[in-house]
């Protein structure tokens, strides 16, 4: 029988981090996710890992960059105007491709903003967010199990490509409770990898670094980088569409918005009304074909991991659905890439609650009706 | 024939980038020669800054991390909470350690941090072509203080070794010089001390190295070492100021409260025993 148990979110992020082999964290306190560190504290020394509170969360991922240069899994966890901080070091952590897990569970901004949830900083995680061309890539889980999924696979993903994942969250996932189930073995770390800096007996030194003080060795560096971004964006999307392929309007949301338009999608059905929810798993590389399709009317519905597609077929003649994206963010950043993908094939509309205010069911069935009358009108 | 002055293993043989008459690479020398000596090289890990320095993972033939500035000793932790029998030194300038830096050296060395830091104190800016650094004199030149650093506009000159000594994480700190052949092997001595704490897990050890920069400082290579002693050794004075024995204590435990008085650096050599409070003006 596989274990259930009843937890937080804050805490599944660092037991899923623990069952995903990791045993080095660095951070710092800041709320909505103080449980992540509070529980790694605790967590790590049982299974003899460590846990180090940094002065601030510049030496968080600074740690954590010379911790993952030595070979090892690690991670950190802040909420937005901790990773603001942490730019510098991500930008660099990205140039020297090391490998980490970087969780942030996004609160209301600008500035000191509020400590409620928040979608605000999907533009900072998707689109770089430090100096110089590189690309993180972001996961949403949008319930505890898909926190412990994901985590499964942050760290393997982080390996294979050398470089970091950011787990994007936010305040409801946060300190929501649900059962989870925990993975049958926990995973096993795997050995330094050659290049790590581990002391160099019996071979040449190695050397983790991001500076290419040529021009043209930066661009090759760059070149190199982007070869990469373009197989993670073949390789790695992920995304859940339900009910598209008769959908007159399909909601597109991430993370625990998810959850609200799922709610919405289900209130409007028992109206009769045919809603449809697209899910981006994968923030960056963000699923821009699948909607694509759904707009042109070819999409398929179902969960499609790495890539594949799933579930029913599509539509056949009928036009593709109008889209609403809805966010916690005020004027929308997700919504742009939504636009991207469909490309003017479909209308996109936008709706978003910011600063903390997280939208309910109700308010996202009242745009979707008033969406239909307008297109009846 | 007995090979009496060769490169020590612990350097690569990639010509070093240093301007003539700097003494980055005396320093570079020093710490290769005591990797040697104590036969380390193989297990440690250095991490290079940002800085006139920021190529020392060429030159150092161990394995190596370059750090954003003046996060070092924060990529040193990372590292070292990883590998806690391995050897784990930072080679920093006084713009990266003191000033944008100055959070990560002070929690490393308040933490105890088994680490090394070879810190290289040029009172300048050498990279970015000469700007003020935190260390800079009164009254010295820079490119950003024209008419000299002042007091009431540009704040006053920091001590490193003496800021960290208030601290009780620190198992050992000195500051020394390279600007003649004696001081040079004292301050070896220092650097092998220093690494020689880690080795014994007695926790944070820093070696403040006063360096010249004659490029930005407008000097010739003989006027810059003359330079330092004259005015830097005066405002920065030499001598160790925490022992692993002065400190009397163990690796992990607090010391003393008598360990937290002001220190007075006991001397190596004969110069800088009186510390000055103030550099030379007008220069
Ligand atoms: C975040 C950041 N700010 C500024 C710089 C530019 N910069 C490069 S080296 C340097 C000063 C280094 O001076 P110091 O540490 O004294 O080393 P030196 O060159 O004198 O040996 C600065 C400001 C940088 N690389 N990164
Ligand atoms: S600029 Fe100054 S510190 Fe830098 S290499 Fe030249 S002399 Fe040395
Ligand atoms: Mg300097």
């Amino acid at each position: 029988m596989p274990e259930r148990v009843l937890m937080k979110g804050n805490e599944a992020v660092g037991e899923a981090a623990i069952q995903a082999g990791c045993r080095y964290f660095f951070g710092y306190p800041i709320t909505p996710q103080n449980e992540v560190p509070e529980y790694m504290a605790r967590r790590l020394p049982e299974v003899g890992g460590v846990y180090l509170q940094a002065e601030s969360e510049v030496a968080a991922i600074n740690m954590v960059y010379g911790a993952a240069g030595a070979g090892v899994r690690v991670m950190t966890s802040s909420s937005s105007p901790g990773i603001s901080l942490m730019q510098e070091g991500i930008s660099y952590i990205c140039g020297a491709e090391l490998p980490c897990v970087i969780v942030n569970m996004v609160r209301g901004g600008p500035g000191l903003g509020s400590i409620q949830p928040a979608q605000s900083d999907y533009f900072q995680a998707t689109k770089g967010g430090g100096h110089g061309d590189y690309r993180l890539i972001v996961l949403a889980p949008s319930s505890l199990q898909e926190i412990f999924d994901l985590m499964g696979l942050a760290f393997p993903l982080a390996e294979k490509y050398r470089n970091p994942v950011m787990i994007l969250g936010d305040g409801v996932l946060g300190q929501m409770m649900e059962p989870v189930v925990l993975p049958d073995e926990p995973a096993q770390a795997p050995p330094p990898p050659p290049w790590a800096t581990t002391g160099c007996q019996g071979r040449r030194p190695n050397v983790i670094n991001s500076l290419y003080i040529e021009a043209d060795a930066c661009e090759a560096h760059n070149r190199r980088l982007q070869a990469k971004y373009d197989e993670i964006a073949r390789k790695e999307v992920r995304y859940e569409a339900l009910n598209t392929s008769d959908a007159e309007v399909v909601l597109v949301a991430y993370g625990s918005v998810a959850r609200v338009c799922h709610s919405a999608m289900e209130l409007a059905r028992a109206e009769g009304i045919k809603v449809g929810l697209f899910r981006p798993i994968t923030l960056w590389p963000f699923p821009s074909q699948a909607l694509a399709q759904i707009a042109a009317g070819t999409g398929e519905t179902g969960v499609a991991g790495a890539s594949g597609t799933a579930g029913a077929p599509g539509r056949g003649d009928s036009p593709g659905p109008a889209f609403l994206t809805v966010e916690m963010s005020a004027g929308g950043q997700m919504v742009e890439d939504v636009r991207l993908a469909v490309n003017g094939l479909r209308p996109v509309h936008f709706y978003g609650r910011s600063g903390g205010v997280v939208p309910t069911p109700h308010e996202v069935l009242e745009q979707i009706r008033a969406l239909r009358k307008a297109v009846a009108a | 024939m007995r090979q009496i002055f060769g490169r020590p293993a612990s350097l690569t043989d990639v010509p070093m980038h240093y301007c003539p008459g700097c003494t980055h690479g005396i320093i570079h020398r020093l710490v290769a020669e005591v990797m040697d000596e104590l036969g380390i090289r193989e297990k440690t890990i250095g991490i290079a800054s940002v800085g006139c320095s920021v190529f020392a993972y060429e030159y150092f033939n161990c394995d190596m991390q370059q750090a954003s500035h003046g996060r070092a000793p924060a990529v040193a932790t990372g590292i070292k909470r990883v590998w806690p029998d391995r050897v784990v030194f930072t080679y920093q300038g006084d713009g990266d350690l003191a000033s944008i830096g100055a959070g990560e050296i002070v929690h490393a060395a308040a933490r105890g941090e088994n680490i090394t830091v070879i810190f290289v104190n040029n009172a300048v800016y050498g990279m970015t072509g000469g700007q003020m650094a935190p260390t800079t004199l009164l009254g010295q030149k820079t490119t950003t203080t024209p008419l000299g650093r002042e007091a009431r506009r540009n704040g006053m000159p920091v001590r490193v070794v003496e800021l960290l000594s208030q601290l009780d994480g620190p198992a050992y700190l000195a500051r020394v010089s390279v600007h003649n052949p004696k001081m040079v092997n004292t301050a070896k001595r220092a650097i092998r001390a220093a690494f020689q704490a880690q080795l014994d897990g007695r926790g944070f050890s820093l070696v403040e190295v006063l360096s010249t920069c004659p490029t930005n400082w407008g000097l010739t290579p003989v006027e810059a070492l003359k330079w330092l002693e004259d005015n830097m050794i005066p405002y920065y004075p030499l001598g160790e100021v925490r022992t692993p024995s002065s400190a009397s204590r163990q690796a992990g435990v607090p010391a003393a409260a008598s360990t937290a008085t002001a220190p007075t650096p006991a001397a190596f050599g004969a110069t800088g025993t009186a510390p000055a409070t103030r550099g030379k003006e007008g220069e």
